[in-house]
């Protein structure tokens, strides 16, 4: 099973990407992540507006048979969400990276995208998840 | 093989109910925008009702027409003289309001399950109210926070919670407003004690343990945790669904719990009803008996102002407890469901309730040893009245708990528990109960050897099973994608 | 009395291949201390036994069969079809587990998802779940979900004074961890207009109970104004209903209900001295992710027939866990079966029926009470099935004097409401026929002196 990157975007540990274009952020999770979670039935996204620090929940992901929290990659204030997962959360699977996006944010402290991992460092740590224990 | 909904067998002007004529004056009906213009319900004859009903039933597999082997759930046969007894109508027909006077028969009955269910679990105090296992254990959590902060002991707002435990544990500890802290377990399947050690302090309420726990393990250092929470000054909840294998063999209140909820809808044979109702009572020790929820029952000897009873006469009375953490439903508890259970234990008596923790366990390890060379158990110890096993087959990577339990249902039996407790991937948690037979184990384990070898060889008939039951698989991730959650006029198929 | 099949040359087997020589070695890990404790119980009985002693013990209660009853106040006696009982005695339906396995529960699953949409259709809601322990865990529930709606950044619940007292106490009780404040029901005589002045932001949710607990039907138009203050505040309204109310009035959904809870026992459960009942639980399709409670949902199956399974299960506490909309798991599957088949069989043309033979025949009694000397009807508002009446001799002694003459009286306010001590309230149902009344009536007359 390949995992898939986006060149574009840096990821935690918990699977979450955040790609920045300016003074705008987008986030989402991985492919790893939706492989992980199978089909996704519904997205729990946060009030436009709110705000939550780097690690915070944001966001709640589910499948059939579970739920997970999405965990801030870096901080900020919520500038839109993705409408089109309310009736269409499927696209988390098809497209993780691009029509699955959550969320659009502004960042608080670029600064904190240093304790992410690049591309590269990602590939190899979801890699390392799927041989352990990953179906 | 599909029946219809009941709205699409309606027709128009048909009716199953007939009722007396009106026989008296009619009153002026409420103003007009009080009434309502439409009620959209069934129209439909009684052949109509049961035909449809009973079709249905078809359609469900019960413990009436096989083994139910779901761990934690304690599938056990369901007597039919419990039946009887909850519909004489000197109990079915009587009102929760009448004068305790006019239904001494029912808190009779009460106070001795009560005291009955004391002895058996060992403990001082019972309050029969709780609806549900998850019902007695926020039951039970509010009465050790209201306990601990009437000490003035305020700062104590996290309980701590086993990685193996039900899901209703850490859901009943936030509906009490406390903080789930999680507790892990080690690798003989006992609570870990170094990490509880950790936990420990004086912001702890207590610990909710499952025992034996939900790897079908009595734990090991039993007495050991429960020390170890009082001396940190918390309490010891016991999650009681697994008392099956413990009557006769163990009182909880001697291993040192404080409180502690009964399953009767699986320790105590009543049914299930295809999602309840069952009854949740819990049990204290003596210091926690003013906190139970109410009313509870209390006998008193006459002369009774209350009821008029005479000198030397027993009579019975419902009585709130001073520091109770208040009522948790209207009324009194499941009373239909109380008889059942009081019937139970009357006619096994202290031996037969020993013989059914006997069997039960014995049970489950003739189940295991027959089923471990195939399916990994990962705690290699004697189990108690359930165990758990890997779904995961040697040569078949693909194959997962999920396919083998659909493909039981192929083979006649209903699966086990699946992908619980969290802490074995794939898991399958088998608890046979007493009232299966030797036959019937052996019949199983052949079912679950056969699919193992049928893993191997032609795994898709796994992956597309069952084949035989009154549908194949459901799209769940369609249903929860679009929920459809009513039928709606004009709703095609 | 054993209902264990094992045989003891059966046991010997299943022992030796075990690899233990006893029963007792499967215990070792039970500390020596505390095992195999004597159990003092009564001696086993068996079926003959038992059941001779819970007929005398059942008959030490004075039930209804024997005794004439209009007791209400939140249980009532209303004809239960003989159907009901029939279709819950089969096996399949009583001694099934929880339909986690679809594909073997298809009946329970069809049956709830039947259940669900009749009380849609009584209420007025969008999605209702499979149930709830009764009609005032169902309210507790309403709130919990109200203050998750809020994000649980509002603290306050207003209560009407005149829900259920026991409704009130157990929404005290489940809430007690969680710092809120209740207020609204202080005076449990206390006008319902008044609640609108305690609805602010910090409101949660207001709830109502329609007919109240002595019976009354409030103005439509008090209850939109109080819909209205409480969402303009940006809270959820809330109303528990009496069910067989529903077959006449008009639903909570078309006066800005959110969330519609009741006590179900009224369809087709016995009286069985309070339990097991039915909390129904209801509410706008928006809110269906913050509702407690199993749900059932249709979908296909591989071959593309309808079926049915229990969805949005990412809610409840096997998934969720401490984040659960609720810890329920046990429901009252077997009760709202009994509930759905209930409604089938009275139907469209039944239900209205029975809740019409309620109303007049209440009406009746009311008129004819109120006519006696020294009885009168203490409140003046529109009412369903329950009215209370102000007695010339104190309640308890009333009641009492009418069970000497085999009758089972009112609720006696004066419990729940101090100073009151002189009030009865009146239950009268499809099942009091005019005789059963007119009797009643003339033993007032005569215990009233």
């Amino acid at each position: 099973m390949s995992i898939k990157v986006d060149p574009t975007c840096r990821y935690t540990e918990t699977h979450e990407w955040v790609r920045v274009e300016g003074d705008v952020a987008w986030a989402g999770i991985t492919d790893y992540a939706q492989q992980q979670l199978s089909d996704i039935v519904y997205v729990e996204l946060p009030e436009v507006g709110a705000s939550f620090g780097q690690k915070e929940v944001f966001a709640v992901v589910e499948s059939v048979k579970a739920a997970s929290d999405c965990y801030m990659p870096i901080g900020g204030e919520i500038l839109e969400t993705n409408g089109a997962l309310e009736d269409a959360p499927e696209l988390v699977n098809q497209d993780p990276y691009g029509k699955g996006w959550f969320i659009k944010f502004r960042p608080t402290d670029l600064g904190e995208l240093d304790a992410l991992m690049d591309p590269a460092a990602y590939e190899k740590f979801a890699q390392e998840a799927l041989e352990k224990g990953g179906h | 093989m599909t029946e219809p909904l009941i709205f699409e067998l309606s027709s128009p002007g048909r009716c199953a109910c007939f009722l007396p004529d009106l026989d008296v004056p009619e009153a002026d009906l409420p103003p007009a925008e009080w009434l309502r213009k439409d009620l959209p319900l069934p129209e439909v004859g009684e052949a109509d009702v049961v035909r449809h009903y009973v079709r249905l039933s078809q359609l469900n597999y019960g413990v009436d027409i096989g083994m139910y082997p779901l761990g934690s759930c304690t599938m056990k046969y369901n007597p039919k003289v419990n039946e009887v007894a909850c519909r004489l109508p000197g109990f079915a027909q009587t009102h929760p309001y009448q004068h305790e006077s006019t239904v001494q028969g029912n808190l009779a009955l009460m106070y001795e399950l009560q005291e009955m269910l004391k002895e058996i679990a060992g403990f001082d105090a019972v309050s029969l109210q709780p609806a549900a296992g998850a019902h007695g254990e926020l039951t039970g959590i509010l009465i050790m926070r209201k306990y601990l902060h009437d000490q003035g002991e305020v700062q104590r707002n996290k309980v701590l919670v086993p990685d193996s435990a039900h899901g209703t544990n850490p859901a009943s500890t936030s509906m009490s407003g406390l903080q789930v802290v999680e507790i892990k377990s080690d690798a003989r399947g006992n609570v870990d004690l170094e990490d509880l050690k950790a936990h420990l302090d004086d912001t702890v309420v207590g610990l909710m343990l499952t025992n034996p726990n939900t790897l079908g393990l009595f734990d090991e250092h039993v007495e050991e945790i429960c020390r170890l929470v009082h001396e940190a000054g918390g309490l010891v909840y016991a999650d009681g669904a697994n008392l099956n294998a413990l009557l006769g063999i163990a009182k909880m209140g001697d291993l040192g719990f404080d409180v502690m909820h009964f399953n009767l809808h699986k320790t105590f044979s009543t049914p299930h009803g295809g999602g309840g109702p069952g009854a949740g009572p819990v049990g204290v020790v003596a210091k926690l008996a003013p906190y139970l929820p109410g009313p509870i029952v209390e006998m008193r000897e006459g002369p009774c102002e209350a009821c008029g009873s005479e000198e030397g006469e027993l009579c019975f009375h419902l009585v709130m407890p001073e520091r109770s953490i208040g009522r948790v439903k209207s009324f009194y508890g499941h009373f239909a469901v109380m008889v059942r259970a009081y019937t139970y234990i009357r006619m096994l008596g202290a031996a037969g309730l020993r013989e059914v923790s006997e069997n039960a366990v014995l049970n489950a390890n003739y189940l295991r040893v027959l089923i471990k060379d195939t399916y990994p158990v990962p705690y290699d110890r004697i189990c108690m009245h359930e165990f758990v096993a890997e779904g995961r087959i040697e040569g078949a990577p693909d194959v997962r708990a999920l396919d083998i339990s659909k493909r039981l249902i192929d083979y006649g039996f209903h699966p086990p528990t699946n992908y619980f407790p969290l802490i074995v991937p794939e898991a399958l948690m088998i608890e046979p109960t007493e009232t299966e037979s030797k036959d019937t184990l052996e019949a199983f384990a052949y079912a679950l050897l056969k699919i193992a070898e049928e893993a191997r060889t032609n795994p898709q008939v796994l992956h597309e099973a069952p084949h035989n039951a009154p549908v194949r698989r459901l799209d769940e991730v369609r249903a929860a994608r679009q929920p459809i959650l009513r039928w709606k006029p004009g709703a095609g198929q | 009395m054993t209902y264990v099949l094992n045989t003891e040359r059966e046991r010997r087997e299943m022992l030796r291949r075990i690899g233990v020589e006893k029963v007792e070695d499967l215990f070792q890990d039970v500390p020596a201390e505390h095992r195999f404790p004597d159990l003092e119980l009564p001696p086993p009985v068996s079926e003959v036994e038992i059941l001779q002693e819970l007929r005398f013990l059942s008959e030490q209660n004075a039930d209804l069969d024997h005794y004439l009853c209009f007791l209400g106040a939140g249980a009532y006696r209303h004809y239960i079809p003989s159907v009901v009982d029939h279709i819950l005695s089969r096996s399949e339906f009583y001694t099934a587990y929880t339909p986690y396995q679809p594909e073997i529960s298809q009946g329970t699953l069809q049956a709830i998802f039947e259940y669900q949409t009749m009380i849609c259709e009584l209420t007025g809601m969008e999605v209702s779940n499979a149930s709830h322990y009764d009609g005032a865990t169902a309210m507790a529930e309403a709130v919990i979900m109200a203050l998750n709606v809020a994000r649980l950044k509002r603290k306050k619940v207003v209560l009407a004074p005149s829900i259920h007292p026991e409704y009130r106490e157990v929404v005290r009780t489940y809430t007690q961890g969680m710092n809120l404040t209740i207020v609204g029901d202080e005076d449990p005589r206390g006008d319902l207009a008044a609640l609108k002045g305690l609805v602010d932001g910090e409101t949660a949710c207001l709830i109502v109970q329609v007919p109240d607990f002595f019976g009354r039907i409030p103005s439509l138009a008090v209850l939109r104004e109080l819909a209205d203050a409480v969402h303009g505040a940006g809270g959820l309204f809330v109303v528990s209903v009496d069910p067989i109310s529903l077959g006449l009035l008009t639903p909570p959904g078309e006066y800005g209900a959110d969330i519609v809870t009741g006590e179900g026992q009224a369809l087709g459960a016995p009286l069985n001295f309070g339990g097991p009942y039915l909390g129904f639980f209801a509410c706008r399709e928006e809110y269906v992710r913050r509702m407690a409670g199993r749900l059932v949902g249709q979908t296909v199956d591989a071959e593309g027939r309808r079926g049915f399974v229990l969805t949005l299960s990412t809610r409840e506490q096997h998934i969720r866990r401490e984040k659960a909309t609720s810890n329920i798991c046990t429901n009252q599957g077997l009760v709202a079966l009994g509930a759905a088949v209930y409604l089938a069989t009275l139907g469209k043309h039944g239900l209205r029926r029975v809740a019409e033979l309620c109303y007049h025949r209440a009406h009746y009694a009311a008129q004819r009470i109120a006519a006696l000397p020294g009885y009168s009807l203490l409140d003046d508002q529109p009412f369903f099935k329950e009215f209370v009446v102000r007695c010339p001799r104190p309640a308890r002694e009333i009641n009492e004097d009418l069970l000497d003459l085999g009758i089972i009286g009112g609720f006696e306010v004066g419990n729940v409401c101090p100073g009151l001590d002189d009030c009865l309230m009146f239950c009268v149902t499809e099942v009091n026929s005019r005789d059963e009344i007119d009797e009643l009536v003339e033993a007032l007359e005569e215990v009233g002196s």
